[in-house]
């Protein structure tokens, strides 16, 4: 064996001789340990993934995979589940040595995956997506719904994730759908069960309800695996948690022993501000303002329902809600993208209402669109490109004959690369798409800041990103605002909302409901009228 | 090795080449299943081609026009818009090209460069107005360019056959006038004593004066580049491209989304009319009623496919094309086989540019199995 090229992290925490423990036992025999892997490197081209990456994973417990965008969580647990070959290093699950090819073997060692973007059949129900591959039939193999449909309602309650097996997939809600791949895990054996992101597509209450979930199948006696870069969820639901930065492992800690702000630079690997700082607005003269405004959705339902607003330079003002409350529709009127039913919006002292887009533009306004990948940028376009994509009529691009200069474009990226501490380095010739999400964010950021807006709209800005790119999304925008421009920021994270706000304007129902002090306010107070209760 | 391999899979260059190899690989069995012998059916095809200059010039004038269409539909492509309506767009151009050839006498230079300009602006508008139908109904531009062709198509055949144009006792409309024809020598001054004095001074000339070699080589040439430049450095191709890449995005960046869709296709379509006026003016003289449509917007399609929807990619991949088709002709009268064993090759070709796209997938699964 080759004991003594394992490494351990320089520095643990709380547990050292646990880890070390692990690394010891399991030659064999029954081991504490559901998932043990050591020494793993992987390497896709020139990029290491994952530089000698030890982790140990106690049975019956949830243990949490934290790390920044493309630091290389995925990376490993795709490994374990076959997905990926390894490099190097060596996998032993319930302390037996194994070697894991493909998912389905990766299955019959009682592996599951519950996959970041879901693996359901869209038109079929429940049941049929659960049993899918191991069906349960009648003679001459006609399927027996009957029993089929009992034996998963009976399954789901053994597990507390009821589910109605009749529903179709396409019917039911994100957080059924993800039961239903909990589900389909746990019915094809699995004892150990990874999550990838579980809580990127929830909603809070949801999220709640998934932590108790999962607390509920470690009683009964499965492991979890839960990738994740959500800090608040490992506190609430892990018991360790293992940090990797970079592709290597910074430690594995017991997650009673630390804080939030521990794991935070941890993973970042600098000391990270989990508040921004910022001192008190002085807001200046209205730069928005819009009256009465009614705007319909794309069946004719009134979203935006006489709403009134306004915004001045120098302040954040927050549009608190819950997703669905009219925030979309709003958006597309201001930008120029949907027609409103009356009211006005003026910006500037100009008319925008029922404009387009360039209207939108004109009276000042830049956008960060919530749907980065569907309005935000163009995927197939160079890094580059992209940051020049509002600003390419402007002459600093031009070379001769008013041609595009790619040399001056180039260099204009390269710079604004640096400047945003976008990743990878001198990436301006790379495609959008090979970048990491948070970065393609901080792609928009970039551009849309460096316009000089006059009112700059901020859908959702840190939605998906790491700590490390929340952090610097949110002193941006606080830097336009000392730059005595406005921010609107349209926010479904009340965290974010009390974080960065000057103001807080609540919207329930296509209606401003509150108009708020966040000195003088608390989240449950907004949760509350967020949710259509009263002051 | 294996390095290299993962690499090389990952250019689009490679996806061609291997393209091209199973196509001559299919042209192959289909010759010997057809019980010819490959291996001299190829030598004659490539013979056939490069035995003398004279082919070879053939093969870059038959290139002409469908390294046109083949323009027009890989500039509509790279800008979101799916032109198969090339082909109505082509025989629009061939229409003007005849009519104005005949019925508008002008001095010549000024001739061809007029034909050019009308068929450049029929063309485009025709194709814009399936732009406009999508801008204003939401008809896509694939269904409403596919049923201008055969307006476009009906259209030629009713001019044509109308009283005041079709010659008397033939199928076809009047040739037109010597002015508005585009070839380097006229097909008289090979057979005059002049023609003849001159061939024989300088024996290379062969290639263009036995040709309808002219000034639609250069025009296309000149065409190619300057839709390159278009794209890759105007604000508008930069629009453009914006637009055939995401539309939501470009049109949330406030540019305006719809008129790029119409420039697109009039360009495209533009293009597309200029071939079709350039082959009246150089190699055919009239217009013919047709029981059917040439293709050459058809022929068009595959050329952008092979050329990856690239501008100069277009020239290589025409001149493939027409160079295929040219040798096919030697392996029907040299050995009977049936050129229609051509038209397999290009098929089974373009089948394969079509999976071109699974090639760097499967670099990268080589890359993560390593």
């Amino acid at each position: 064996m080759e004991q003594d090229t394992r490494t351990l992290p320089d520095e643990t925490r709380g547990n050292e001789n646990e880890t070390a423990d692990a690394l010891n036992k399991g030659q064999g025999g029954v081991s504490d340990y559901a998932v043990e892997m050591y020494d793993i490197s992987k390497s896709f081209g020139p990029l290491k993934a994952l530089d000698h990456v030890d982790l140990a994973v106690r049975k019956g417990t949830i243990h949490a995979l934290l790390g920044e965008n493309g630091a290389g969580k995925s990376t490993l647990m795709k490994i374990l589940y076959g997905l990926y070959s390894k490099d190097a290093g060596e996998i032993r699950i319930m302390g037996e040595p194994c070697d894991i090819k493909n998912p389905k073997q990766a299955i019959t060692h009682g592996i599951g995956m519950v996959h970041q973007h879901f693996m359901l059949v869209e038109n079929m129900t429940i049941a049929e997506n659960i049993v899918l591959g191991s069906e349960v039939t009648k003679s001459l193999g006609r399927l027996d719904r009957e029993r089929m449909n009992r034996t998963i309602r009976e399954f789901g309650e053994q597990y507390g994730l009821e589910v109605d097996p009749r529903q179709v997939i396409m019917d039911v809600s994100v957080a059924t759908q993800q039961r239903v791949e909990i589900l389909k895990a746990l019915y094809r054996g699995a004892d150990i069960l990874i999550l990838d992101e579980p809580t990127a597509v929830l909603t809070p209450q949801e999220i709640d309800n998934l932590i108790v979930t999962m607390h509920r199948l470690v009683e009964g006696g499965k492991t979890v695996i839960i990738i994740t870069h959500k800090l608040k969820e490992i506190m609430a639901s892990s018991e360790y948690c293992t940090i990797i930065r970079r592709g290597k492992v910074v430690d594995t800690v017991r997650v009673q022993d630390v804080t939030e702000k521990d794991l935070a630079s941890m993973m970042v690997g600098r000391e990270v501000m989990l508040t921004t700082e910022k001192d008190k607005a002085s807001p200046g003269e209205v730069i928005m303002e819009i009256n009465d405004l009614t705007v319909k959705d794309n069946r004719g339902i009134e979203k935006v329902k006489n709403l009134s607003l306004h915004i001045r330079r120098g302040e954040i003002l927050a549009i608190a809600g819950v997703d669905g409350n009219g925030q979309t529709e709003l958006i597309e009127a201001i930008t120029g993208l949907r027609k409103s039913e009356q009211g006005e919006i003026i910006v500037n002292g100009q008319h925008i209402e029922n404009g387009l887009p360039l209207d939108s533009h004109k009276s000042g306004i830049r956008t960060i669109h919530e749907d980065r990948h569907k309005r935000g940028l163009v995927l197939d376009f160079q890094v580059g490109e992209n940051l020049i994509l509002e600003s390419y009529k402007e002459k600093r691009f031009q070379g001769r004959c008013g041609l595009l200069s790619w040399k001056k474009i180039n260099d204009y990226a390269n710079r604004q690369i640096d400047k945003y501490d976008i990743r990878p380095a001198g990436s301006a010739l790379q495609r959008a798409k090979e970048l990491s999400g948070g970065n393609q964010q901080k792609v928009i950021v970039a551009r849309t800041v460096e316009q000089e807006p006059d009112l700059l709209l901020a859908c959702q800005p840190t939605r998906g990103l790491d700590v490390g790119a929340i952090e610097y999304v949110r002193q941006a925008l606080v830097q336009q605002r000392d730059q005595g421009r406005a921010v609107l920021l349209i926010s479904y994270e009340l965290d974010e909302v009390f974080d960065i706000a000057d103001r807080i304007n609540v919207v329930y129902n296509g209606q401003i409901v509150a108009d708020l002090d966040p000195q003088t306010t608390d989240e449950q107070a907004v949760g509350l009228l967020m949710a259509g209760g009263s002051q | 090795m294996r390095k290299f391999v993962i690499q090389a899979l990952k250019k689009p260059f490679t996806a061609v080449m291997i393209a091209i190899l199973i196509g001559f690989l299919v042209g192959a069995v289909t010759l010997a299943l057809g019980g010819f012998d490959p291996g001299r059916g190829y030598s004659l095809l490539i013979t056939g081609v490069t035995s003398n200059t004279r082919r070879m010039a053939q093969v870059l004038v038959n290139a002409v026009p469908i390294i046109m269409t083949g323009l027009a539909v890989s500039f509509a492509v790279r800008t979101g818009m799916f032109n198969i309506g090339a082909d109505g767009q082509f025989i629009m151009g061939q229409v003007t090209g005849a009519i104005l050839g005949y019925y508008v006498p002008m001095p010549a230079i000024i001739h061809p460069l007029f034909i050019m300009v009308c068929a450049f602006v029929v063309g485009g508008l025709y194709a814009s107005f399936a732009a406009y139908l999508k801008n204003r109904f939401g008809i896509h531009e694939v269904i409403s360019s596919i049923m201008l062709n055969w307006n476009a198509y009906y259209f030629m055949n009713f001019i044509v056959n109308m009283k005041s144009v079709k010659v008397p006792g033939s199928q076809h409309s009047p040739e037109i006038f010597d002015t508005a024809k585009i070839t380097f020598f006229s097909r008289e001054f090979r057979t005059t004593a002049e023609g003849e004095a001159l061939l024989a001074k300088h024996p290379w000339l062969e290639s263009v004066v036995r040709t309808d070699a002219g000034y639609a080589i250069l025009v296309m040439i000149a065409v190619t580049l300057l839709l390159w430049v278009i794209l890759k450095y105007t604000r508008i191709g930069f629009e453009l491209r914006a637009v055939g890449y995401n539309y939501h995005a470009a049109e949330f960046a406030a540019m305006p989304v719809k008129r790029n869709a119409l420039l697109s296709m009039f360009i495209s379509g533009g293009t597309a009319a200029l071939g079709g006026a350039m082959l009246v003016m150089s190699t055919s003289y009239f217009i013919t009623m047709l029981g059917a449509t040439e293709g050459y917007g058809w022929d068009g399609i595959s050329v952008a496919l092979i050329a990856g929807n690239h501008p100069i990619g277009c020239i290589f991949a025409g001149l493939l094309y027409s160079a295929l088709k040219l040798g096919g002709t030697e392996i029907q009268s040299r050995m009977g086989a049936p050129t229609e064993i051509i038209n397999i090759m290009i098929g089974a070709l373009v089948l394969c540019i079509a999976f071109a796209p699974a090639l760097p997938r499967l670099a990268e699964r080589l890359e993560r199995k390593e």
